[in-house]
């Protein structure tokens, strides 16, 4: 990765980083007050991130700035099926609302100064890990 | 202190447009599959076929991710009361030193680094890049992360209390 490249990709991680902050995303009531739902805002920020993402990936396909939809596309297309999206991504949401963060917010948490989140972060190292040694007898 | 998050229709375009400048340079936004790639560079690959992957072709979101740690620093420099509104038990000095919150974030971060890495992706991934493209599989694990994150909210952290 050329020097160029570096700050590109440190640039847009700084402003993601700063907006998941600033927005209070990254914060433990956050999370309590989407999963109560006792505030607007989280399914706001993510509602209206995924309706910009929308059309900004259909004004990619009517104007061909980048491939959109075959295998050259930086799209990841999940492979079809439903079993590890839906057993994998319950098991995320049990610690999304433990700790009030997801992975993002785990490491802006840390840059913000709450470095005990480091703890959180060896910990979600360590699950990685494990699923890697067990994913075979897993269903996928 | 007290602080006012940036307004949600202001913070969603601006994470969207994250995800805009990473596809017009031929990336995707996911931030989960980082820990899959920290895993292989502490040589996690000499037990586990799945980390025997090319950490260099994934330096480009390692580098992301570390803007990600500058953005949080940044902004809590900043505004200094965004240094105050996580719990003291889990932000705060004395979480270093209480077992209760090492057993909290080492269990809850286990989850996360579990659930993601089983669901190929997490918030970002799923929810903003696969939603974004429309994908099903995406909605799926969305709806996973919240029939996970409503069980721990409503059935199981009032029995267990937090630390």
């Amino acid at each position: 990765m050329s020097a160029r490249g570096f700050l590109w990709y440190l640039s847009i991680g700084t402003v993601f980083g700063y907006v998941l902050t600033d927005a209070h995303v990254v914060f433990l009531s956050s999370i309590e007050q989407m999963f109560r739902f006792q505030a607007f805002h989280m399914y706001g920020v993510i509602g209206s991130a995924v309706v910009t993402g929308a059309l900004f990936v259909a004004a990619a396909r009517r104007f061909g700035w980048f491939p959109v939809d075959g295998a050259d596309s930086p799209i990841h297309r999940y492979p079809a099926g439903w079993k590890k999206y839906l057993f994998g991504g319950t098991v995320f949401g049990l610690g999304w609302a433990m700790t009030g963060a997801c992975p993002a917010p785990l490491f802006a948490l840390v840059g913000a100064g709450y470095t005990p989140l480091l703890i959180a972060i060896a910990g979600a190292l360590l699950g990685t890990f494990t699923y890697g040694c067990v994913r075979s007898r897993l269903p996928h | 202190m007290t602080s006012e998050p940036l307004a949600w229709y202001i913070a969603g375009p601006c994470i969207a447009g994250c995800m805009a400048l990473l596809l017009l340079s031929g990336k995707r936004l996911g931030v989960s599959s980082n820990f899959q790639s920290l895993c292989s560079l502490a040589g996690a690959g000499r037990v586990a076929d799945f980390f025997q992957i090319d950490v260099k072709s994934r330096w480009w979101n390692l580098t992301v991710l570390a803007g990600i740690v500058l953005g949080g620093a940044l902004a809590a420099a900043w505004e200094p009361a965004l240094k105050t509104l996580e719990p003291a038990w889990l932000g705060g000095a004395e979480a270093w030193t209480s077992a209760a919150s090492w057993l909290w974030m080492l269990v809850g971060g286990f989850l996360i680094g579990f659930g993601t890495r089983w669901a190929d992706g997490c918030t970002s991934g799923h929810a903003i890049s696969g939603l974004s493209s429309l994908q099903l599989p995406s909605l799926v694990a969305v709806i996973g992360f919240f029939i996970g994150g409503l069980a721990m909210t409503w059935l199981i952290l009032p029995f267990i209390g937090t630390p």
